[in-house]
């Protein structure tokens, strides 16, 4: 797997002592842009090209910390001892849990599998805590959707819902969305209507042509009375407006347009996934996008955020068939979201050892969880300190993926796209870590295969 | 250096490609291929499999299932219930877990094929732009070999080509694409229909002289122009077609106009099963086969091959490049419903379904696909399929080589049928039982020949040491369903049903030449239309790892 990790790092054109890499991929969000010209002088990036402000930061602001490769409880250890350690830690634990991955490249979350197999551990990703209700409204009523591209080309009603791309993705209405000119609509952002649909005026607001702004937690409301009125039933103005904060008028005008478009996109977000109703509301809009396609073509698509979070996803379904929160206690792949999911294993003081890559559960899970996480075993692997790695038994300190480190990445609409790393860190990368560590986890528990 | 020989003695050899029937004889193996025997008498093998009292045949070759790629990876995530329910693939010493279901996880897909003894696969619709995808799948699909075609049917360079009558940059821009994702052949799914899907509410084309809007080119033009490029690129398979018109009423005429369409070429028919209905206007109650007519037009034209798509009775799940499709079974089964469409290349849809004994248009397809095994007169020319996981999984294979060796058996299962089956469709009248020697031929010989493989499906020297060997039992399920010993490039890695070793296994792809000086114009659409950048879509070495490239053939 190695060589696909360096395959593209190919001799870059050399200005004296400028580096410049074309087509770099950035994985700061999911669009994962692949259009970056990096320059790199004296292995640094000094100009990221066509990078959104993110991006930009994600690339100009990138520095190798001085800091160890590996500590060991606080201290500077060598690789060598924390891989031995780290592989003791996972066989041990009778409940071991593996978490994140979702700013890691395919290769890696590959290996991360191949270890919970073998530990007969729990795996999970960061997917559970963003789009996961998605992932199982999915499994409830399945997706009508398309890649970016189609969007570009064709797609000439687009809708947000509960999703603010103006600030978690800076360049998806000028490169995917609103503003490109397509095949079928030579004038780009004049062929589109755009739709907002949010609880608050957010950023992105200001590029709707319609702005609808629906009562907080009413989400799921208002996308029934999109449902009711796409099959022509009749709605109490008096209880639309009650439920939804919106006057029915206006879902009437909303769904006649949706209706008369040719090709309607509703990129959704997690103001929809995570707040009341969960993966009902994903659930809705779904079910929503696949009724409009008895009128027109209509899909949607929901707006991930980390760089290889879908990877995550088609890594964990294609080795185990689910996509996230999958146990392997009993030695073959069980899923149950609220029972194998980090955050629960961890909240209901389940989970006795784990090992967490590329995510900071020590900052963002509940107190309870956080709690349970430090009272027990894990490794960490991230490119910097954070409170998840200054917890941990063994922490590695590991290069970053798209900038020292190649492999492969899913955009958000599932399509693969390569790295191109452009610098050299003295830290290993997630991949050989994990690699690493696999290696003495069979060793440890007489794996041959 | 002294050669290490393995020796597989005794065994009861059906090799149809060299002309033995059920000869006793010894196959020897080096470096895992097969080799002449040594001249030199006082040499012995490292290593004797004593085959005596069993049959020895090539590994099976699958030439059309899904098992790799986004739409099979959808399915497994959009059916967690399915999994649930299945077989559970516990983690040995040597392999790792998985599930099964209708769309099993990659390692169980390796390793349920393998047991099977069927070494290798090829996937039969890939979204170029997921070629990437496919490729790391196959690499997580352990213990078989495996390749992929790649979708161009609605592809709009293809049809922009024929729509200037560029003929050359047609065939250019076919080789840059397979050599670009790493594929094998080119395939067509509902050609021009789906284009039509993407911009019209249930959009689709009605047969082959539609004209596909924007691109005001039609499925003959489609079918015929990347049938005459496959040829001249002189690739080592035909174009592979899922003809229009899948699964409705009446489309037997659509599949006999594609098949004349592709007079003076090669053609390969995918699931003909699903293309063989007569009937009229969408209308169930008029549904009834018309294999017979197809079958002797195909008797008849040597250009031609098929392999067959059968249905079984039961759950599973369709997933098809054909995304209208996708929404008229979502329709007719009203479950869950996957659609994708992919920028300038394809559609994608998904849905489970069931498959019903007592269901006419259900019992009238399990008919249909037998009747194209037993009236398609040349073994050589139809192959075993179950378009798994469409007809049904590819762990049918053995359940359907006893109703093709066994009359009575099928008859039996015939009788559990809804009862106008029997006027319908000929089944009942058809007599004909399938030799051990034919069954090679169409999971094996027949397969490697129509796919331009010289090193598969035989088992004489130069082969690939991918042998199967099978204890004869009166019933042909349980012999095919177990072998006794699978070996894979020279190396047992089933005995008595365990999994004793694995290995990755090769990546099959081909390398055509093509003219590169039509590049820069592929580059320029490129640029103008795609989401992601030229440079980032060619899949390069690295995700190949073991891999073979297959020659182009030296005439069509």
């Amino acid at each position: 797997m190695s060589a696909s990790a360096t395959a593209l790092a190919e001799a870059p054109a050399t200005e004296g002592s400028l580096k410049v890499i074309q087509d770099a991929t950035c994985t700061f969000c999911g669009c994962v842009c692949d259009d970056i010209d990096l320059t790199v002088k004296d292995n640094h990036i000094i100009e990221a090209k066509r990078a959104c402000v993110l991006g930009k930061a994600w690339f100009l602001n990138h520095k190798t910390e001085d800091r160890p490769s590996c500590l060991i409880d606080g201290q500077p250890a060598s690789l060598e001892a924390g891989y031995d350690r780290a592989a003791r830690i996972l066989v041990e634990g009778k409940y071991p849990i593996i978490y994140g991955l979702s700013d890691s490249p395919c290769e890696a979350q590959r290996v991360a599998v191949s270890i919970a197999d073998w530990i007969n551990g729990t795996i999970d990703t960061t997917t559970s805590v963003c789009h996961g209700p998605s992932g199982m409204a999915f499994q409830g009523v399945g997706e009508v959707t398309c890649s970016l591209g189609e969007v570009i080309n064709r797609g000439d009603m687009i809708m947000f819902w509960g999703s603010n791309p103006a600030e978690s993705h800076p360049r998806h209405f000028t490169k995917y969305s609103l503003m490109p000119k397509g095949m079928f609509l030579p004038n780009g952002r004049k062929d589109r209507t755009c739709v907002i649909v949010d609880v608050r005026k957010t950023k992105s607001a200001k590029a709707a042509d319609i702005f609808v702004q629906i009562k907080p937690r009413a989400d799921f409301e208002g996308l029934w009375a999109l449902r009711a009125l796409s099959k022509g039933i009749d709605l109490d103005p008096v209880q639309v407006k009650r439920d939804t904060g919106v006057e029915l008028a206006v879902w009437q005008d909303l769904m006649h347009r949706m209706k008369a478009c040719k090709f309607g996109v509703i990129f959704f977000g997690m103001g929809l996934t995570m707040t009341r109703g969960k993966h009902a509301n994903s659930e809705a809009l779904l079910a929503l996008t696949r009724d409009m396609n008895a009128y027109t073509r209509f899909v949607a698509k929901p707006n991930r955020g980390h760089g290889n979070v879908t990877g995550a996803d088609n890594v964990v379904a294609w080795r185990t068939g689910y996509p996230f929160g999958v146990n392997h206690s009993r030695g073959y792949p069980r899923f149950n979201p609220g029972e194998y999911t980090t955050s629960d294993t961890l909240a209901n003081g389940e989970a006795d050892s784990g090992m967490t890559i590329a995510c900071d559960p020590m900052a963002n899970f509940s107190e309870p969880a956080r709690r349970h996480l430090a009272s027990i075993p894990y490794i960490a692997l991230d490119t910097k300190e954070t409170p998840t790695t200054r917890a941990a038994a063994v922490a590695f300190t590991v290069a970053t993926y798209g900038i020292h480190t190649g492999g492969t990445v899913y955009r958000m609409d599932d399509v693969p796209i390569p790295l191109r790393p452009s610098c050299e860190s003295p830290n290993p990368s997630d991949l050989e870590v994990l690699t690493q560590i696999e290696r003495r986890v069979k060793a440890l528990i007489g794996i041959t295969g | 250096m002294t050669i290490e020989y393995t020796k597989i003695s005794g065994g009861t050899v059906y090799d149809p490609a060299n002309g033995i029937d059920g000869l006793v004889r010894d196959l020897w193996i080096v470096d895992g291929r097969i080799v002449e025997p040594p001249t030199d008498p006082t040499v012995t093998p490292t290593k004797t499999i004593d085959a005596s009292g069993l049959v020895v045949m090539p590994g099976g070759i699958d030439m059309h299932c899904h098992i790799a790629g986004p739409k099979v990876n959808v399915a497994r995530k959009m059916r967690p219930e399915d999994k649930r329910k299945g077989e559970q693939i516990h983690r040995t010493n040597v392999t790792h877990s998985g599930t099964m279901g209708s769309v099993p996880s990659t390692f169980a897909t390796g390793y349920k094929y393998i047991g099977m003894g069927y070494t290798t696969a090829f996937d039969a619709a890939i979204p170029p732009l997921g070629a990437r995808h496919a490729h790391e799948e196959f690499e997580d699909t352990p213990c078989i070999d495996k390749g992929f075609y790649v979708l161009m049917g609605n592809n709009h360079y293809v049809m922009q080509s024929l729509q200037r009558n560029e003929p050359e940059r047609l065939k250019a821009f076919i080789g840059w694409l397979l050599a670009s994702t790493k594929g094998f052949a080119p395939k067509l799914v509902n050609p021009g229909g789906v284009e039509v899907w993407k911009s019209h509410q249930a959009g689709n084309v009605s047969g082959l002289h539609q004209k596909v809007d924007h691109f005001e080119v039609t499925p003959l033009q489609i079918i015929q122009g990347v049938a005459r490029a496959a040829d001249e690129l002189k690739l080592p398979h035909a174009v592979h077609i899922h003809c229009n018109n899948l699964g409705m009423p009446g489309n037997w005429t659509t599949t006999l106009e594609t098949m004349k369409a592709l007079e003076g070429h090669r053609g390969h028919i995918t699931h003909a099963q699903f293309h063989s209905y007569g009937g009229g206007d969408a209308d169930e109650n008029t549904f009834n086969s018309k294999v017979a007519p197809l079958a002797e037009y195909v008797n008849s034209h040597p250009n031609l091959t098929i392999d067959v798509g059968q249905v079984l009775f039961g759950e599973t799940t369709s997933m098809t490049g054909d995304g209208p499709l996708g929404y008229y079974l979502s329709k007719v089964y009203g479950g869950k419903w996957f659609s994708g469409d992919t920028e300038m290349e394809s559609g994608c849809g998904i849905t489970p379904i069931k498959y019903k004994n007592k269901s006419l248009v259900h019992a009238l397809q399990w008919a249909i696909g037998l009747e194209w095994y037993l009236l398609v007169e040349d073994p050589w020319r139809v192959v075993m399929s179950t378009d798994h996981p469409n007809g049904g999984s590819f762990l049918a294979y053995p359940q359907i080589i006893r109703m093709l060796m066994d009359r009575t058996y099928r008859q039996d299962i015939l009788k559990t049928c809804h009862p106008l089956v029997r006027e319908r469709s000929q089944l009942g009248d058809l007599n004909r039982e399938y030799s051990l020697n034919e069954i090679a031929i169409i999971t094996r010989a027949g397969p490697a020949r129509i796919l331009g493989l010289k090193h598969k499906g035989h088992l004489g020297p130069g082969a690939d040491a991918d042998i199967t060997i099978y204890t004869p039992h009166e019933n042909k399920e349980i012999m095919f369903e177990l072998p006794r010993t699978v070996i894979k490039s020279g190396r047992v890695l089933v005995d008595q049903g365990e999994i004793r070793e694995v290995l990755t296994g090769k990546t099959l792809h081909v390398d055509p030449n093509y003219d590169r000086d039509m590049e820069q114009g592929i580059q320029d659409w490129f640029e103008k239309y795609y989401s992601i950048r030229w440079r980032n879509y060619p899949v390069d070495l690295s995700y190949l790892h073991e891999s073979e490239i297959v020659p182009m053939i030296t005439s069509p």
